[in-house]
């Protein structure tokens, strides 16, 4: 296993022997990896190797589900999230998540999508939630589009325009980290290539995690890449390197199409 | 010669449903139209406004029924509504556990309890010790039909919320407890309101309990520890009358009482109609 050689205080977020379970099912094992400040990492590997469970430690989601549980460490900014007294409500807004499919609240328009986070944790200023809107609907290339029709309902958009308002939605709330579980995998080809250009003008602002199985798209978007397989970590490199010469034979064979 | 058989097979099913359709629509149909028929040539400025006259010579009017069913109304959804929609909410979200699913079978049952057990238990409680038939004892009754077809339905209906819509609201670091009322039990809504109006239109109809909580009366409400009137009451008693006076004020006032639960239903869907419209639908 490679890791890059940075120093540890680069990293955003780093995992240290993390592992996972739901029941009785160990899905991640001895995993140690790190996120590396405005750079975006992908995670690949085959369905049910732990992908997007991994990404769910990140931000404790993992732990909303019953009978789900962790152990080891999630170190952001080099203290740890799963500490005794953090709160996991404060975590969630420092580390924002856009879903697999496309979830905008359906009684909600544009607006109040957008503005959820903020409202729904107390923010009553118009001024500044009108201003939040905006600024998160520029930085997912949305604004353009639906301007003229913040009123209108969240769930009457595209597909990819529904999973732009999420990321909107995640970006109103000034995290610090985006994570994305497959965010492209409901979505068509050029809705696709949109969701990736955005991708690549996040991560000057922000910290990318992004779970796909689509490997040119890690290859296309990332600049470090993991590669995951029944709940461990095989192989973490910079992309180029990993796609073009990947040191585990695992790896190699999972990249030209041999399983998975 | 399969396709003409399906063809035929396809025609068959579509007449029999139609044939099923039109025998469960002759009755309904067939009340409204009598109740209309009969009680329409009743209606006037002064049966709305007035007491009842005297039995057998003057009709005079149920004014004093009608306010009493729009205070019971009112005063049950007052404590029942909002009863009714929190339990539903902790069956729905936090009654996966053994507590939860007693509540859940208990609630069930008495869903189905008859209403004149429900009058006899609220007589017992509050008529017979305090020698008082009173509104606030009608309104008791009620609530105890009507909360737990709230709890049933809004439970039903947060239940048809998808997942990921809880994962948006907690990964945006909202509480829980915020996120249940302004998310989830918001995208619930248009199914919690059915319910609610559900249970307001059984309660509107409920004779029984009635009868021996508020008892009914010829006069308008006067304090919380007097007989009121209520539609079904009067209905009740005036059919039972022998002189056809009688029995025309009881034709009044069942339209009356047909058409106030039809206004509530009319009047509080628009009143809560979300600008998008039903989130079922879109989902």
């Amino acid at each position: 296993m490679s890791a890059p050689n940075q120093p540890s205080e680069k990293y955003k977020v780093r995992t240290e022997k993390l592992n996972a379970w739901f029941g009785n099912n160990h899905v991640l094992k001895d995993i140690s990896i790190g996120f590396l400040t405005n750079d975006v990492t992908a995670i690949i590997g085959p369905s049910g190797c732990g992908k997007s469970t991994l990404i769910r430690c990140l931000n404790r989601m993992h732990e909303l589900v019953p009978g789900a549980r962790t152990r080891g460490s999630v170190l952001l900014d080099e203290s740890n999230i799963y500490g005794k007294g953090v709160d996991p409500v404060t975590v969630r807004r420092r580390v924002g998540m856009v879903f697999q499919k496309p979830n905008p609240f359906p009684t909600m328009s544009v607006y109040d999508n957008v503005a959820a986070g903020l409202k729904l944790n107390g923010v009553r200023d118009h001024a500044i939630l009108d201003k939040a809107v905006q600024r998160s609907l520029e930085q997912a290339f949305l604004w353009d589009e639906v301007k003229e029709e913040l009123d209108k309902s969240g769930s009457s958009l595209s597909g990819g325009q529904q999973q732009r308002l999420c990321i909107a939605r995640a970006l109103a709330v000034e995290p610090e980290i985006i994570l994305m579980d497959e965010p492209c995998s409901a979505l068509d080809p050029i809705a696709t290539a949109k969701i990736e250009e955005l991708i690549a003008s996040l991560k000057e602002q922000y910290t990318v995690g992004i779970v796909t199985h689509n490997m040119q798209q890690a290859a296309r978007v990332s600049d470090f890449t993991a590669f995951l397989y029944l709940g461990q970590l095989i192989e973490y490199g910079e992309t180029t390197s990993l796609f073009e010469n990947p040191t585990e034979q695992l790896t190699e064979r999972y990249l030209t199409g041999k399983f998975g | 010669m399969t396709y003409t058989s399906r063809r035929i097979k396809d025609k068959l099913a579509y007449s029999l449903g139609l044939f099923c359709l039109a025998v469960a629509i002759v009755p309904l149909a067939s009340i409204l139209v009598e109740v209309v028929r009969n009680g329409i040539s009743t209606i006037s400025w002064q049966f709305l406004t007035s007491v009842p006259g005297v039995p057998g010579e003057t009709i005079g009017g149920i004014a004093p029924a009608i306010q009493g069913s729009l205070l019971l109304i009112g005063l049950t959804s007052l404590f029942g509504v909002p009863l009714g929609v929190l339990a539903g909410v902790y069956l729905a979200e936090f009654g996966d556990n053994k507590f939860g699913r007693s509540v859940r079978f208990l609630n069930d049952v008495l869903t189905e309890f008859p209403s004149i057990v429900v009058g006899v238990l609220i007589w017992v409680l509050l008529v017979v010790t305090t020698h008082e038939y009173s509104p606030i004892a009608g309104a008791a009754a009620l609530s105890i039909i009507m909360v737990p077809i709230v709890t049933r339905t809004t439970e039903e209906s947060i239940k048809t919320v998808p997942n990921s819509i809880r994962d948006a609201a907690m990964a945006l670091g909202i509480r829980r407890w915020r996120s249940t009322i302004s998310v989830v039990l918001n995208t619930a809504k248009s199914g919690v309101i059915t319910g609610v109006l559900l249970s307001i239109a059984r309660i509107s109809g409920e004779t029984a309990p009635l009868l021996l909580t508020i008892f009914g009366s010829n006069f308008f409400f006067s304090s919380w520890n007097q007989p009121i009137d209520a539609l079904p009451i009067r209905i009740y008693r005036d059919a039972f009358l022998p002189d056809s006076i009688s029995h025309q004020q009881a034709w009044g006032a069942a339209l009356i009482l047909i058409l106030i639960v039809l206004t509530l239903n009319v009047g509080v869907r628009v009143a809560t109609r979300g600008r998008y419209g039903s989130s079922r639908s879109r989902m």
